[in-house]
């Protein structure tokens, strides 16, 4: 660095001599890292462009101030200590940036972001800049309250064990009666599922207020449970415009006896980390609909990638995510998936680049989030989703329970016994991968309903391209 | 009706032999093993009767089949399932529980409709077989 004198002489510096740039520097334990993809404008070096990030991240602006001298300065810059090609994308750089702690608030998700990803992504200098991974400390995140629920309490609530658990989607999303929703919420769960969802967009339109909608839904999973001796459940979603409507349906829905609720991701982190407090206190199961994440996290260049999301929504506290389903319409390499679902569900997530996962993780003994598969799925894919998602997730059939030709409950029937016999298969050390289609035609033999859904859907696939894959993949070597 | 809490309820009655495969595939993932009965099969009934401890350490699924079997014995009228436990950090939970044994008839249950103001109902799931007192359900 520059002598003192120099370093605050009025005017422009380049951000690296300022300070925002030390390659020598060695994070600490208790720093934030992000690690960014900087796509510097033609022209401006890597280093420079990297030292900006961390500057316009934390303490810098464009010019020198000499009111930096009043603080403990050198503390407060964010440092970009690494730089360095993104394999086989040029022009793209990984960029590593460590944060002090003492740069966040406590528990603030909105804090957290405000410097992260604030100011910083619009900065002329770059063409685009995306937030690929970050490294919480543990003395961060014991400050973050965390899942309400977790995997674990949820499926001791629910009496849940040894398989993914699952859900179906209301169909068509905008537009049933109060009276006519609740049908297909019963038939769903009476046919074999443990949740059916309001999908994002139900609030309180003029074709079904929200509380009518509460209504008939819980007369259904009251009726449904009572039919078949098990726990089931409703997402209503309580998703609206003001933190006060919030609450107020979520407390019809607690008084209800509704065991779950859910939220979109577009109401904001600061109301998310409301709804986990007032779930936390209620003992209530807290659902995210990731609405509005595929505007900014899908694109490779620029953005944040849905891996940071769920890491920010398990320190937000939420039980369920929408993570992706591998196989379904949505987006969703295998190997990101594999590093979405692992933010969710791990103790401690260790550094994997395959999945685009750049740091070891310890999760401090925050709980876990059930990821959700939900888009596109059907029965006849069961195999897979079992082997690509593991048992701790929700499968979310709509269109495949509710499309069933022989009716709702036949659909739903269909999914739980392609899901009871693919479980009962592996356990039994069957090798799921490949028989998976003979273990399902055997059930469809005494199974009617999954019959007709494996006739019904046994073409479907979504075969298309993913855009947002990992940077690193394994290289053949020669046996 | 039939209940399908646990597992593999909506599969017909696992066999012997596939009981076994199942708590093979526990033992072999570390799990504690435990049988329990009830006659109050309410969803929300969460402390079936134990028969006797978890077992620990197992090695050998036929010690556990005998268990299962002797309890089926005694409680043919009732419920009975299996559990395994998973101690690992991250977990320490149930991880697999399926009914081995149920009654030959399944009354299920009553949902009862306590209206109170405005449209609200409250709600309550009672099974039918509690309606007779414990010992004398399901005969």
């Amino acid at each position: 660095m520059v002598e003192q004198r120099e370093r605050y002489q009025a005017g422009v510096m380049p951000y690296a001599q300022m300070g925002y740039w030390d390659p020598d520097y060695e994070p600490l334990d208790t720093d934030v890292i992000a690690l960014f993809r900087i796509t510097p404008q033609t022209g401006v070096d890597p280093v420079e462009a990297a030292a900006a990030v961390a500057g316009e991240s934390s303490t810098a602006t464009w010019t020198v101030v000499w009111t930096d001298r009043l603080t403990a300065c050198d503390r407060y810059r964010a440092k970009a200590y690494r730089v360095e090609p993104v394999p086989g994308a040029p022009g793209q750089y990984f960029s590593y940036i460590a944060y002090n702690l003492d740069l966040f608030e406590e528990g603030s998700i909105a804090n957290l972001t405000a410097s992260i990803i604030g100011n910083v992504f619009g900065f002329k200098p770059l063409k685009a800049l995306r937030l690929e991974d970050m490294r919480i400390p543990v003395a961060y995140l014991k400050t973050f309250q965390g899942p309400p629920t977790g995997i674990v309490v949820e499926r001791e609530r629910l009496d849940k064990f040894g398989r993914p658990l699952l859900g179906a989607t209301t169909k068509p999303k905008l537009g049933l009666s109060g009276k006519n929703y609740g049908r297909v919420v019963y038939e769903a769960l009476k046919g074999g599922l443990d949740f059916v969802k309001d999908d994002e967009n139900i609030n309180s339109q003029p074709f079904m207020h929200w509380r009518d909608r509460y209504l008939y839904c819980m007369e259904a999973v009251n009726k449904a449970a009572a039919a078949t001796g098990e726990v089931k459940g409703h997402y209503l979603n309580v998703t609206a415009a003001t933190m006060e409507d919030m609450y107020e349906r979520a407390d019809f829905a607690k008084e209800l006896g509704s065991c779950i609720v859910m939220i979109d991701l577009v109401i904001g982190y600061t109301a998310i980390q409301s709804m986990a407090k007032w779930a936390r206190r209620n003992d209530m199961i807290l659902h995210l609909h990731r609405a509005g994440h595929g505007t900014y996290t899908r694109q490779k260049t620029h953005g944040v990638s849905f891996r940071v999301i769920a890491k920010w929504m398990r320190m937000a506290g939420v039980d369920h995510i929408h993570a992706g389903t591998v196989v379904g319409k949505l987006e969703g390499d295998p190997n990101v998936i594999k590093g979405i679902y692992s933010n969710c569900r791990d103790s401690f997530t260790h550094k994997n680049l395959e999945h685009g996962v750049f740091f070891d993780q310890d999760w401090a003994g925050l709980r876990k989030v059930m990821p959700v598969a939900s888009g596109g799925i059907h029965a006849g894919q069961m195999h897979q989703l079992l082997s690509y998602l593991g048992e701790d997730v929700v499968l979310q059939f709509g269109g495949g329970t509710i499309g069933h030709p022989q009716g709702i409950q036949a659909g739903a029937t269909a999914n739980r016994v392609a899901l009871e016999t693919m479980i009962k298969a592996r356990n039994e050390g069957r090798d799921i991968w490949n028989e998976g289609p003979e273990i399902l035609a055997a059930a469809a033999r005494w199974c009617a309903p999954l019959r007709a859904a494996l006739e019904t859907w046994k073409d479907v696939t979504f075969n298309y391209q993913s855009t947002d894959t990992a940077d690193f993949v394994p290289t053949a070597t020669v046996a | 009706m039939r209940i399908t809490q646990g597992t593999f309820s909506f599969l017909p009655d696992l066999t012997d032999g596939e009981i076994r495969a199942q708590i093979d595939y526990a033992i072999e993932q570390g799990w504690a093993i435990g049988v329990e009965y009830t006659d109050d099969p309410h969803p929300r009934n969460f402390y079936w009767e134990m028969w006797g401890n978890p077992h620990f350490d197992l090695h050998d699924s036929a010690d556990l089949m005998r268990e299962v079997l002797a309890c089926r014995e005694m409680h043919r009228r009732c419920y009975v399932r299996v559990n395994a436990f998973d101690s690992t950090r991250g977990f320490e939970t149930t991880r697999l529980s399926f009914i081995v044994n149920r009654p030959d008839y399944e009354p299920g249950f009553l949902l009862k409709r306590h209206e109170v103001e405005g449209r609200h109902i409250q709600y309550t799931v009672e099974s039918y077989a509690t309606q007779a007192p414990a010992g004398r359900r399901y005969e």
